[in-house]
């Protein structure tokens, strides 16, 4: 995975997750939820996320499993936009 | 009068309920209507439940949390479905029901509920609901 990919979801939680700690500094496998991500915030890092990389979310997409870390962000993000890969 | 204890078995009362409960805050859903407008409205919220709530953040956010609760009470494991698909709709009497669509439906099927009931509360800053699934 790009480390340019996962700077830009970096920069997208550091705006919207609203979590206690710099985005910088989490590990790409840690759990956001865990770390302080309510789920509300996690609507907003979606909304962020879609604006980011011109990507829509479909229902099927909108479980905790794919927002739960960056690694796993960046997967669905790959997944739905070849190109940011 | 019916009296519980501990040790009493309720014969006759056999019931089992599914619990979910969610706070949100009220500052987080304004934020989102400015940072995303429009966009977040209609993603997360209904068109009744944005013709009851629209001009009420706080509404909006209780309405958010009994979505949340409504999931926690499903023990949802992996499913992705959106959150229109779980509804605060509002009885005549105004009492608020929840209503179930799509893969929140075939869940709530799955667990075997027959009965939601829904409550919702609101201060200031922070909004909270608490959804009982009854199963069979």
């Amino acid at each position: 995975m790009s480390a340019t990919l996962n700077d830009e979801i970096r920069k997208v939680l550091s705006d919207h997750a609203r979590l206690p700690m710099q985005a910088g500094s989490i590990d790409e496998n840690a759990d956001l939820f865990q770390a302080g991500m309510s789920s509300h915030a996690s609507v907003n890092v979606m909304l962020a996320l879609e604006d980011a990389f011109d990507i829509e979310f479909p229902d099927a997409m909108l479980r905790r499993s794919v927002f739960e870390s960056i690694s796993a962000i960046a997967d669905a993000v790959a997944q739905l936009s070849p190109q940011a890969a | 009068v019916l009296k519980f204890s501990a040790d009493q078995s309720l014969s006759g009362y056999e019931m089992s309920v599914r619990v979910g409960i969610d706070l949100v805050s009220v500052e987080e859903v304004e934020r989102s209507i400015a940072a995303h407008g429009e966009r977040y409205l209609s993603r997360i919220y209904s068109e009744q439940e944005l013709v009851d709530s629209r001009a009420r953040p706080s509404r909006l956010a209780a309405r958010f949390a009994a979505k949340e609760a409504a999931m926690k009470a499903l023990g949802r494991d992996d499913e992705g479905f959106g959150w229109k698909s779980i509804e605060v709709k509002r009885r005549d009497d105004g009492q608020p029901t929840l209503e179930l669509a799509g893969e929140a439906a075939e869940l709530a099927h799955r667990r075997g509920v027959r009965k939601i009931t829904v409550s919702l509360t609101h201060e200031r800053d922070r909004a909270a609901a608490v959804v009982v699934m009854e199963t069979n």
